[in-house]
């Protein structure tokens, strides 16, 4: 069996805000054509990681390390992770008035393609990418085409974000509670947008408390991210498993350990 | 009300000869009495409370005729018909020839007689220095029930060291008529220069216009610009004053609404940078009711930039079923970065719908962090940002010429200051 390549390797990772440890030793790989799901009690620390990986700078990472596809992930600013194909859809995505979308995904993409030695994009090309890929989460060409999530609904917003994961092509994807807020007709769409943009060249970290979204995206490993650490880790079946005994037995097993 | 400390003689202005201007003999006669007095006003005076005028004060200004080669980087737009100013003095090798039909001007020292000045020249320094010591200007005269399609284009270029440029435009509309304005203010070398504009517009009945102010004079250009408009009855003005640089500009602008059904519209763009400070003082004054009014005044402020807002709306008491929007915003670019804004609203009429409001803060480094994460650099990401906050203001100026002229100086600036 040929080794699968490695997209992003999490060692140790140690990281504070306001001199609080947050993340305590956290290790992860993930490979391509992968899906993890991180699970885990409120403040455990998903969006932490979530966010250190995007490269927030609030934050203060003490140990570890995170090769991404190979490359030295923390040495780098925010744009230039994004440059190499990390993706993060926000949890609570902000609203940019006077952005607009589009015109900020044009530079997005056009500063992603000048990274990787290419030639901009031209309006033609890129008003039928935009077509094409809000298409995928069934979000309202009008929609894409106002301010950056100004006066967009919850739901509006988390497909936004998935819209601009299209649109951005990443190798890692962090999806950090795109189910919350979500009707159930929003989730199966989103949910499949998300599936059709899955490849073997890819990988998708889910971030989330439900096992519904876990029912459409399925996922290759469950792992379950508690006070700072990945405590547990099994295959889609420990989310059903979760779902219906909460976190307490993992606590339980961890205090008895 | 001048109070003894704003009785510093001063003799900036003593080497500069009277005008042979036939200005109004009784304005004349004010003038003297102001220019004599002498009083500079100081911050101790609420009028100027925010703005020193000490550096501006220092240099022995001189009017001077001066040549300049070449107007391409000061036209504004290419399709308007433009008249040329060189420190006051009209430039007629360089204005257009075909002036476009129903609008008639004339050059100020061409004229027997000029009108009464709108703008009040009682405890109005400069104003008074304008009239007693006028280089030259243009009357400019909107004939009744024409639309002037063709915008008119005066552009105004101060050059060379100490010069005061003592420079007037007598705007009229007639009834029923339809004109847009651009007024270019321009410098091009020379230490200490002053220019020292008066605009008065008469808005006859159903009249309307539009004026874009585009500021962009050198760091070494003093500015005081003081635009008196009186409206009357169902007429509409707007004007937008965007200021891109100079040293000091101090911006007045009065409007008096005397009829009923009127719409007097005032938004401002400014971008400061090194030292410099940008004075907007505005008056809207509600004489009478069923009008509205809006103003929206935002800017951006680098280095050790301060920006002044002081914008007053008076409603009179028989001015009921007014509107009256008044905002002021600012974003501040650095620790350094000043701001001293003062919205207000004194209103004796009790069936209005007044608000006013003023904002000062940083970039929202949150949505710097959320483009960055999709690959946008720091640098792009504030560009990006300031526009947005700036385009609001920027999109009220709906000719393309003008936009296009106003965004590559932004641009060009965005990319050699950050
Ligand atoms: N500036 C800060 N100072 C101290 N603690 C902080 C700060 N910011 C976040 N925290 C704490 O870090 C912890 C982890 O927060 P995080 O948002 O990562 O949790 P989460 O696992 O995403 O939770 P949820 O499921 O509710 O989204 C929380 O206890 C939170 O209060
Ligand atoms: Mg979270």
């Amino acid at each position: 069996m040929t080794q699968k390549k490695k997209i992003i390797e999490i060692k140790n990772l140690h990281a504070s805000i306001d001199g609080k440890e947050i993340l305590k030793g956290l290790t992860l790989t993930i490979n391509a054509g992968e899906v993890h799901a991180i699970m885990g009690p409120n403040g455990a620390g998903k969006s932490t990681l979530a966010s250190v990986l995007a490269g927030r700078e609030e934050y203060e990472v003490t140990e570890g390390e995170v090769l991404f596809d190979g490359v030295n992930l923390l040495e780098l600013s925010p744009e230039e992770r994004a440059r190499e194909g990390l993706f993060l859809a926000f949890q609570y995505p902000i609203e940019i008035p006077g952005v607009s979308n589009i015109n900020f995904l044009r530079t997005a993409l056009n500063e992603i393609r000048e990274h990787k030695g290419e030639t901009p994009i031209s309006a033609k090309e890129f008003m039928a990418l935009v077509r094409e890929k809000s298409k995928i989460v069934e979000l309202d060409a009008k929609l894409a085409s106002r301010s950056v999530n100004e006066g967009f609904s919850g739901g509006e917003k988390k497909k936004n974000e998935i819209f601009q994961m299209a649109m951005l092509n990443p190798k890692l994807a962090i999806l950090d509670e795109t189910d919350s807020g979500l009707d159930i007709d929003a989730l199966r769409i989103v949910a499949n947008g998300v599936n059709k943009l899955r490849s073997d060249e890819n990988a998708i970290m889910v971030i989330t408390h439900y096992q519904r979204l876990l029912d459409y995206i399925v996922p290759d490993f469950v792992h379950v991210l508690y006070d700072g650490k990945i405590v547990k880790t099994g295959g889609k079946d420990l989310a059903l498993e979760l779902e219906e005994k909460g976190y307490d037995w993992i606590k339980h097993d961890l205090v008895n350990n | 009300m001048t109070t003894t400390t704003e009785k510093k003689k001063s003799d900036f202005y003593q080497n500069l000869t009277t005008t042979e201007i036939n200005v109004d003999s009784k304005d004349r006669a004010l003038a003297e009495k102001v220019c004599e007095q002498a009083i500079i006003p100081t911050t101790k005076n609420e009028y100027w409370k925010y703005t020193r005028l000490t550096k501006l004060t220092k240099p022995k200004y001189i009017q001077q005729k001066e040549e300049i080669g070449d107007i391409t980087s000061f036209v504004i737009d290419q399709d308007a018909f433009t008249l040329v100013f060189v420190n006051g003095f009209f430039n007629e090798d360089l204005s257009s020839k075909n002036k476009p039909s129903g609008v008639e001007f004339k050059i100020l020292s061409e004229k027997e007689a000029l009108p009464p000045l709108q703008a009040t020249i009682e405890g109005a320094l400069f104003t008074a220095i304008n009239t007693k010591y006028l280089c030259d200007g243009v009357e400019l005269v909107f004939k009744e029930k024409n639309q002037v399609k063709t915008p008119v284009q005066i552009l105004h270029i101060i050059k060379g060291e100490n010069t005061i440029s003592n420079f007037r435009v007598l705007v009229k509309n007639e009834r029923f008529s339809e004109g847009q304005l651009i007024l270019g203010e321009f410098s091009e070398g020379g230490k200490t220069k002053l220019s020292n504009i008066v605009v008065d517009f008469k808005m006859e009945e159903q009249s309307k216009l539009h004026v874009d102010k585009i500021q962009f004079e050198d760091e070494e250009t003093f500015h005081i610009s003081t635009e008196n408009i009186r409206q009357k009855k169902n007429s509409q003005f707007t004007i937008n004053t965007i200021t891109l640089n100079g040293a000091l500009v101090r911006n007045n602008l009065n409007f008096e609404v005397k009829g009923e059904n009127c719409e007097s519209n005032l938004n401002g763009a400014y971008l400061l940078k090194g030292k410099q400070h940008v004075d907007n003082h505005t008056v809207v004054d509600h004489q009478v009711a069923h009008c509205n009014s809006n103003e929206l005044y935002k800017g951006v402020i680098y280095d050790k930039g301060t920006a002044v807002f002081n914008g007053k709306v008076f409603v009179r008491q028989d001015a009921q079923k007014i509107n009256a929007f008044q905002s002021n915003g600012n974003v501040l670019m650095s620790d350094y970065a000043t701001v001293n804004s003062k919205p207000e609203l004194e209103i004796y009429a009790d069936d209005v719908k007044c608000s006013h409001g003023s904002t000062t803060g940083q970039l929202d480094e949150e949505a710097v962090f959320y483009l960055r994460t999709r690959g946008i650099s720091e640098d792009s990401a504030r560009e990006l940002l300031i526009a947005a906050f700036i385009d609001e203001v920027l999109d009220m100026v709906q000719n393309e010429n003008i936009r296009t002229f106003i965004d590559k100086i932004i641009s060009a600036r965005f990319h050699q200051n950050i």
